[in-house]
């Protein structure tokens, strides 16, 4: 084993396992978290992560909120200064990673020293993808005035210099992160343009009527789209030119067309790599010395992209590094997509291009463009196995939560297709007149309608007296309206145009109080009681 | 409401009506208590118990009426307006009782043969095995008199480390994330008519609508604002009242608040001055809940990301916003720091320690304020001071006229303690005070193999509930209504309940008790007091200078109706109302953030169990229900344990509603009545926990330990749910 002098003694402990870490993205921080959670002293584990970046780690995830203008730089910052001291980290940020030997077990770092390690995870995310279209890039592969993409937190900075209120801006691709860029950018004045060459938006997660009814809602926030056409050209300073011979004018292009898994450093190193780092269960390379988490890797059925999946492999690796738990796995992450847009609400997840006649599933769907609501939900043996829920949010809570956790759908299919869209159970307060005589009127005291309307007759004629002879009101008072409402109720019953007042076997017909009612309320009535404090 | 005229009281001697507070939860209603007839010898022992308060009260027996008290403006809930009936009932106990061995029945005894041979066994396995081998569990239920003597008793009589109390159960999570984020716990650290012109409240874990009826008066101009908040996974009838009520899954508050702490960030409503002048620590808070985005922890909660900023906006926008906990998101073990994340939440929103708006807990025992100060919980002397604290051992051993070095050091929490009782280094005696915790302690049927290891158990309690019912010696002792003593209740002010009727005769105080014993013990007579005032007098001192200091409160100025919320440092201050305006507790004055995460909860459902139950409580029953369930028309109207069920989840069960079912854990298994409710999350079903025998719910729960503040998991263990009538075969149950 190679060690060469810059590399720090382990802090506490000679003996334990040498661990570096390359990419201090969300990944790579997560799992520094994840080990130091397990072996806080670094008795087990002399950690040592690499960041190309010269700033501290940041949330990627908020950069949507960046762009918006809602957070600020410091409120993305995954660590403070001392983090890295505090937790008996060595980190290395500004400094890129040369190359591995895998042979000799050390990684060469651009300030040409290097490291040795044990075990070597990398992270090192994803980059975004041009599309071969002229005017993007220039000669030596880097972008073209009036050109940004959409990943850093330089990139925010960027995108919201190039442009000021009222500027143009189009954005290219219509998936999750251009929406999310187009949003916040509306919601700071710009005039922004979607270009998306499919025929509806997010068409990975949507079908088509939702993407419809999403595109709708993104224009009543200010965003113009241009669907089923693409790019053909970019011509700085004017726009981009489409391949029907429109032009879409733009000060700035923003390209957000997908990403490609930052595989450069474990192709040098021989590794083996599809569209990502292939990892097994125990996120292992083909080097068994040498891991792969985050949007990286490719382990089977996992969709990249997403954090979820990088932060569940964080604590696989975490696991096995400490021998924490020397069993872990990692075997996917179920994804839901959610748009992160202000005053939008959209969660897609699992089988969305099921067709509401498919023979093999139940599939509801509800359309009201005109409300910006789209709700499908595609249900497989009572379980919930996909759904697209747009506008309805506490819906979107409720099938999130059953998909997850594999539970059955309730039985009001409905209900749950449109959670608190739906009037609520019960409705309105009843008026005193329509209740059952088992409604507890109070419940403080337990008084049912019933035992109000005896005492009633018996004498007690005002809502005093009602008090007196039966307690209600004398709890929390908020059911004095109810109490007041029914003596108004039982007075006109009782005035000479009226039938009889309620109660008896004489007068059936009185609502709410069956022939022979008695004082006691049952068992149920305590399930129905009136809402009180109106 | 209900005006209800002052009450004249006369003097002690003569008064047949005293004013009072309730003897149930911590808002301690104002009532008046009206005596029996003094010249009727026989006004005690008739049996009326069948009538109404109001039939009997011109007539023999005692009875209450509500009174005009800041809390309870005059309302009372049934509970309270048939707490008389505790006085007249005839379970009362008025004789000791004894066994020699545990298969024999209880006998009747004198108090000399009973106290003779309970010290005389105390001597005995202290001798052979040492001080700790005795140990003593106290309740939140106790006067500030009973609870600091209780303290002593154990430290100074017996010498034992092992003492500790049932507000282990209820309070310990909110008092340790109250203490280390504002340097002191006071549960709500302004008055509770504060709340009265609140345009927002967000309650978290809390069902006052049930628990505490009247205090929902406080709640009505919030509600009527459309500013009022509850977090709860039922939808409970204070739920009901509010405008919009967030349902996370049980074991998921602490996800919850760091997702509305994300979102004040978010949306801009960060009080940016008050983080920087008076708070410490709020980055690391924030870079825990940075990883909250409330998509993120929707999906967590099952809580709507759109409802999380409708929350956020609601109390940032009012005018006038409080955040307020309760057992709901506190019993967990995660709850110390759950209730954290809801601090670290009201701090961001520049909440707390300002007039108008603030951060607290509600109290739930009657005593729950008090009881937790005075020095009955393991850790702990008079006046809120730590054991462990040289200069409190050092004050307090002074008062007492000890040598500090006498006093024993920390002991087990409840649920520690109970678990160790007949275990090898365990104790291997328990004297229980005011607590029934066969019916109140997670995992019941653990706790009755424990008490049933003990080699001598005594109960001292008024009626022969659960827990006395297998003792080796049950001492029957007055209450609420017979003897005089203080109380705190949920804002902090002490009330003096006063003495209204005479004890039965036969019923003895605990101090009393604790006296006899300490006496036989080798105690001087004069370090056991029996007169509460007496004892107050003592714990003044021993609490002077402490974080709770009572040295300015007196009977004197209690009777005189001074409204008075510790700390009271002076005969002449006029109390603390409110805390923290100037400043918070701790050295530097700031009130400081503390970096929590979502850990879940300690269990998850799985094949075998796969619902979540939560417990918690329904209007008619206090706590294990040894008193309620002794009041005719409270068991009328709640007679037995249910189990609050989705209809599709009874269905799945083969249940309908009205049907007997058996809800069974990993622990144990309890039987209750199917009640079927459409609003409840389909995964969880509720049971209440007050009832009795085979219908514990606490059969069902999960010891699972808080590490700071030692609090049980009582609101969420994996069960599953079958008809009582089928065969169940619980996996493991013990």
């Amino acid at each position: 084993m190679t060690r060469t002098a810059e590399v720090l003694p382990p802090p506490t402990t000679t003996g334990a396992l040498r661990v570096v870490v390359v990419g201090y993205g969300m990944a790579g921080a997560r799992l520094a978290e994840q080990i130091r959670a397990r072996d806080p002293h670094a008795h087990r584990v002399h950690l040592t992560v690499v960041g190309a970046e010269p700033h501290a780690a940041y949330n990627r995830v908020l950069l949507s909120n960046v762009l918006a203008g809602t957070m600020s730089e410091w409120a993305v910052r995954l660590h403070d200064d001392g983090w890295a001291a505090d937790h008996h980290v060595d980190l290395r940020t500004g400094l890129a990673v040369t190359g591995i030997d895998r042979a000799a077990r050390t990684v060469g770092l651009a300030d040409g020293s290097s490291v040795g390690y044990d075990a070597l995870v990398l992270a090192t995310g994803s980059r975004a993808w041009l599309p071969p279209i002229e005017g993007l890039c220039t000669e030596d592969g880097g972008l073209q005035p009036g050109v940004a993409v959409f990943r850093t937190l330089d990139d925010c900075a960027r995108i919201t210099a190039a442009t000021g209120i009222g500027g143009r801006v189009a954005v290219l691709g219509g998936g999750l992160l251009g929406l999310e860029a187009a949003r916040g950018l509306a919601g700071r004045g710009r005039r922004v343009t979607v270009v998306h060459p499919m025929g509806h938006v997010m068409e990975r997660q949507l079908d088509a009527g939702a993407g419809r009814v999403l595109a709708k809602v993104l224009s009543s926030h200010g965003v113009e789209f241009r669907l089923g056409v693409g790019a053909a050209r970019h011509v700085p300073g004017v726009g981009l030119e489409l391949a029907d011979g429109s032009t879409v004018p733009a000060e700035l292009v923003v390209v957000s067309a997908g990403v490609r898994a930052e595989t450069g450093l474990a192709v040098a190193a021989g590794l083996a790599v599809d569209r990502g780092i292939v990892v097994d269960d125990r996120l292992r390379t083909s080097d068994p010395n040498v891991y792969a988490i985050g949007d990286c890797a490719q382990h089977p059925g996992t969709v990249s992209g997403l954090v979820q999946p990088a932060w569940e492999q964080a604590e696989v690796v975490a696991d096995l590094l400490t021998e924490a738990a020397p069993d872990a796995g990692y075997r996917g992450t179920s994804v839901v997509t959610r748009l992160k847009a202000r005053d939008i609400d959209l969660a897609a997840l699992g089988e969305v291009h099921v067709d509401v006649d498919a023979p093999d599933a139940e599939v509801l769907c509800l359309q009201d463009p005109a409300r910006g609501r789209y709700a499908k939900l595609v249900l497989r043996e009572d379980r919930v196995a996909g759904a697209i829920m747009l506008g309805v949010p506490d819906a979107a809570a409720t099938v999130t939560h059953l998909y997850d956790r594999g539970l059955p759908a309730p039985a009001d299919r409905l209900a749950l297709l449109l959670g608190g869209a739906l009037p609520a159970a019960g409705g309105a307060a009843a008026s005193a007149g329509d209740l059952p005589a088992s409604a507890v009127i109070c419940r403080c005291n337990t008084v049912s309608k019933g035992r109000l309307v005896s005492a009633w007759r018996e004498g007690a004629r005002t809502a005093d007296a009602l008090a007196t002879a039966t307690r209600a009101t004398t709890g929390c008072g908020g059911c004095r309206d109810a109490v007041c409402g029914l003596v108004d109720w039982l007075s006109a019953q009782e005035s000479p145009d009226q039938p009889a007042p309620a109660g008896g076997p004489e007068s059936p017909e009185s609502p709410g109080v069956p022939a022979g009612e008695s004082d006691e309320s049952d068992e149920s009535s305590q399930q129905n009681p009136v809402p009180v404090l109106a | 409401m209900l005006t209800v005229p002052e009450p004249v009281t006369r003097p002690r001697r003569e008064r047949r009506e005293a004013a009072t507070h309730c003897p149930y939860c911590a808002l301690q209603c104002g009532m008046v208590v009206t005596g029996p007839d003094a010249r009727d010898p026989d006004a005690r022992g008739s049996d009326r118990a069948d009538l109404g308060s109001e039939q009997v009260s011109a007539v023999r027996e005692a009875s209450v009426r509500p009174r005009e008290f800041p809390t309870n403006r005059g309302g009372l809930c049934q509970k309270g307006w048939t707490s008389a009936t505790l006085l007249n009932t005839p379970a009362r106990l008025t004789t000791p009782l004894v066994r020699r061995h545990r298969d024999e029945p209880l006998r009747p005894a004198s108090w000399a043969q009973a106290l003779d041979l309970v010290a005389e066994r105390l001597r005995g396995i202290q001798a052979a095995h040492g001080a700790d081998a005795v140990a003593v569990f106290g309740g939140g239920g106790l006067t500030n008199e009973k609870a600091y003597l209780l303290g002593k008793f154990a430290r100074v009589a017996l010498g034992t480390a092992q003492i500790d109390y049932n507000g282990r159960f209820c309070m310990s999570s909110a008092a340790a994330a109250g203490t280390r984020a504002f340097g002191l716990d006071r549960g709500l650290p302004f008055p509770v008519t504060d709340l009265d012109t609140a345009d927002a409240v967000l309650l978290a874990g809390a069902n006052v609508a049930e628990t505490m009826p009247p205090f929902t008066q406080h709640l009505r101009h919030a509600a009527d604002a459309g500013g009022l908040i509850v977090v709860d996974p039922r939808r409970t009838p204070t739920a009901e009242l509010a405008a919009l009520h967030l349902r996370p899954a049980p074991g998921t508050d602490l996800a919850l608040a760091l997702g509305l702490l994300h979102v004040a960030v978010a949306e801009g409503y960060l009080a940016e001055d008050y983080l920087a002048e008076r708070t410490t620590g709020f980055t690391s808070a924030w870079q825990v809940a940075a990883n909250w985005w409330p998509e993120r922890t929707e999906r967590v909660t099952g809580v709507a990301a759109a409802d999380q900023r409708r929350a956020v906006r609601l109390l940032a926008e009012a005018g006038s916003a409080y955040l307020l906990t309760g057992r709901g998101t506190e019993q967990h073990a995660s709850g110390a720091d759950t209730v954290s994340g809801w601090i670290n939440l009201a701090l961001a929103l520049g909440l707390p320690g300002r007039v108008g708006s603030g951060f607290g807990c509600l109290t739930g025992q009657g005593n729950g304020q008090g009881g937790r100060e005075h020095g009955q919980k393991a850790d702990q002397l008079p006046g809120y001071r730590r054991i462990d604290d040289p200069a409190a051992r050092a004050h307090v051993s002074s008062v007492w006229g000890v040598p500090a070095e006498s006093l024993p050091g920390p002991g087990r929490s409840a649920v520690e303690l109970l678990d160790a009782l007949g275990q090898p280094n365990g104790p291997r005696a328990l004297l229980v005070f005011g607590s029934n915790v066969l019916v109140s302690a997670p995992h019941a049927g653990r706790v009755a193999d424990r008490l049933a290891a003990l080699d001598l158990l005594v109960v001292a309690d008024f009626v022969l509930s659960d827990t006395a019912a297998t003792a080796d010696v049950v001492l029957p002792v007055t209450q609420w209504a017979e003897e005089d003593g203080t109380l705190t209740n949920l804002e902090g002010r002490v009330l003096l309940r006063q003495r209204a009727i005479t004890p039965p005769e036969g019923a003895r105080s605990d101090l009393d008790v604790l006296h006899g014993l300490a006496t036989r013990l080798g105690q001087p007579a004069e370090r056991f007091p029996t007169d509460p005032e007496t004892v107050f007098t003592e714990l003044r001192r021993a609490s002077a200078g402490g974080p709770a200091d009572y040295s300015g409160v007196t009977y004197q100025r209690l009777r005189a109706g001074e409204a008075l919320h510790w700390p009271v440092p002076e005969a002449d201050h006029p109390g603390t109302p409110r805390m923290f305006l100037d400043r918070f507790a701790h050295a530097d004055g700031r009130a400081r953030f503390v970096a929590v995460d979502h850990r879940g909860p300690a269990e998850r459902p799985d094949a075998d169990y796969p619902l979540l139950a939560t417990t918690g409580r329904v209007l008619q029953h206090y706590q294990s229900g040894a008193q309620t369930r002794l009041v005719p028309e409270l068991v009328e109207a709640a007679p037995e344990a249910h189990v609050e069920v989705h209809p599709d989840t009874a269905a799945r069960a083969g249940l309908v509603d009205g049907d007997l079912a058996v809800v069974a854990s990993r622990r144990g298994q309890t039987e209750a009545r199917v009640r079927c409710v459409a609003s409840i999350r389909p995964d969880v079903v509720f049971l209440p926990f007050h009832f009795p025998a085979a219908q514990r719910a606490n059969l069902l729960t999960n010891p699972a330990l808080d590490p700071t503040s030692r609090m049980p998991e009582f609101k969420v263990c994996a069960v599953r749910l079958t008809p009582a009538s089928a065969p169940t075969v619980p996996k493991g149950s013990g």
